[in-house]
């Protein structure tokens, strides 16, 4: 009946988080009488529950999302975008064009197979597949810029709280950034010196996402790169 | 003079105690490409692990409707022996993948993404015996660095009898020269048992031994595992803000 942990512990797969009657949150499993944790991360208890923040962990794509993939297939009425989630998302016709599907629609010439968009999760069908939307404002198919992975866990703290750590990002870099829930991060710059330094912070996010105080080094390390590119 | 002779007579020829492994090294996270990975050197073994998924299954038909397909892939590299051998994965590659998959498939929960595959790759860069168990051991590493659920870590170690001495973690010349080899895969948290092989012939009482023994050494794997993982997220608050 207690926690065998303390706060903010790191914690492989396996490892037994509490004994007893508790609710049991994400990334744990309930193994006879015991809470054990799924996933490497910082064991979290509070709230009469017992969870685990986990540091690598893949996309599991809910509605609402806003994710960044790229077009694998062309089907009937319909194109197989990647996602990074365990299937392929489906973009309807009437998703991409706002128009219903006609048959002398030429689909390639709205995307074609390797085109890279910026897509909102707008549904899931009964076998969990995303059903996604490219209508919306920054939406739609992505004419330029690149693309960055982070590992899809650590995106919340690229974030920060209520937007902190992007928008600091945003102002010192000066570049346009788009944030996929799913790990994929778009990145358009003026200059190639702006682009590394957004590179260069994902990094840093990458390797230290664990520790707290981050927005504040990453704002020094900004000032650093500022006063290295000067 | 006598109490010499038989201390010499008690070591191994490369130079353990019957219940001591090879020197292992684990480290987690080498490839950039894949979701997860792992590198491990056991004794002169190295082997090198790449996870990829959960991810669309194709061919689509061999995907499964309520859980997901973990599919191993055991190779061992044309320069991995002496003298080198043909790259064409062999009888022996395609049992060891099963073997593969047999012992990680209780530490997944393979429920949690129906219809889509989890592949993990392990590629044997330089053999020393004992590829299966040093490959399990990466493998379970390489899986939780892609952040695939699991239910507790796997290791794996072998144990089995040569000159009538029972020996922990076989090396390439007790394997090929011993009597009998015994791999164990293990999940310690779990007490569990997921691989048990036999090579050779051993009588009921050696082979629980044997088993014991494999265990004992899974136990002290399963450290080194827990510290490779670790090891990665190793910065402290100190190191950081130096």
């Amino acid at each position: 009946m207690s926690a065998l942990c303390e706060n903010r512990a790191l914690v492989v797969p396996g490892d037994v988080l509490y004994e007893g009657r508790i609710r049991t949150g994400e990334n744990t499993y309930r193994n006879q009488g015991k809470v054990s944790a799924t996933r490497v991360g910082l064991v979290d208890y509070g709230r009469g529950m017992v969870s685990v923040i986990a540091l690598e962990a893949g996309f599991s794509p809910l509605v609402g999302d806003l994710v960044v993939g790229n077009v694998t297939d062309i089907e009937l009425g319909q194109w197989l975008v990647n996602i990074d989630a365990p299937s392929e998302a489906v973009l309807n016709i009437p998703d991409a064009i706002d128009a219903p599907f006609r048959s002398d629609i030429v689909m390639p010439e709205i995307l074609d197979v390797g085109d890279t968009v910026v897509a909102k999760i707008v549904d899931m069908d009964r076998r969990r597949t995303p059903i996604i939307s490219i209508l919306g404002k920054g939406l739609g198919k992505v004419e330029e810029g690149f693309i960055k992975r982070l590992t899809p866990s650590k995106i919340p703290r690229l974030i920060g709280k209520k937007g902190s750590m992007v928008n600091m990002i945003l102002k010192e870099t000066g570049c346009n950034i788009v944030i996929g829930q799913n790990g994929r991060i778009l990145i358009q710059g003026k200059t190639r010196e702006q682009e590394m330094m957004v590179v260069r912070v994902i990094d840093k996010i990458e390797r230290e996402a664990h520790i707290s105080g981050l927005t504040n080094r990453v704002q020094e390390y900004l000032r650093k790169l500022k006063e290295e590119n000067n | 003079m006598s109490k010499r002779k038989k201390k010499t007579k008690e070591k191994r020829f490369d130079g353990r105690e019957p219940n001591e492994i090879r020197p292992i090294k684990i480290e987690s996270g080498v490839l950039p490409n894949a979701d997860g990975s792992a590198y491990i050197e056991m004794g002169k073994n190295k082997v090198v692990v790449g996870v990829f998924g959960p991810r669309e299954m194709h061919p689509k038909r061999l995907s499964k409707p309520n859980m997901a397909t973990l599919r191993c892939r055991y190779h061992m590299a044309p320069f991995s022996v002496d003298p080198r051998r043909s790259p064409a994965p062999s009888r022996r590659d395609n049992e060891i993948s099963m073997v593969m998959r047999y012992a990680l498939e209780p530490a997944v929960f393979l429920e949690r993404y129906p219809r889509s595959a989890i592949d993990v790759y392990a590629e044997v860069l330089e053999a020393d015996g004992g590829t299966r168990t040093a490959s399990i051991n990466a493998a379970t590493v390489a899986l939780v660095d892609a952040g695939i659920p699991m239910r507790d870590l796997v290791s794996s170690c072998a144990a089995g009898k040569i000159d009538d001495m029972l020996v922990l973690d076989l090396g390439d010349y007790e394997d090929k020269e011993g009597q009998a080899d015994v791999p164990v895969a293990y999940m310690p948290k779990l007490g569990k048992v997921t691989l048990l092989q036999m090579d050779g012939v051993l009588s009921p009482d050696e082979f629980e031994k044997c088993v014991s023994l494999a265990i004992d050494g899974c136990n002290r794997i399963y450290e080194i595992q827990r510290e490779a993982l670790k090891k990665k997220y190793g910065l402290t608050e100190e190191e950081v803000k130096e």
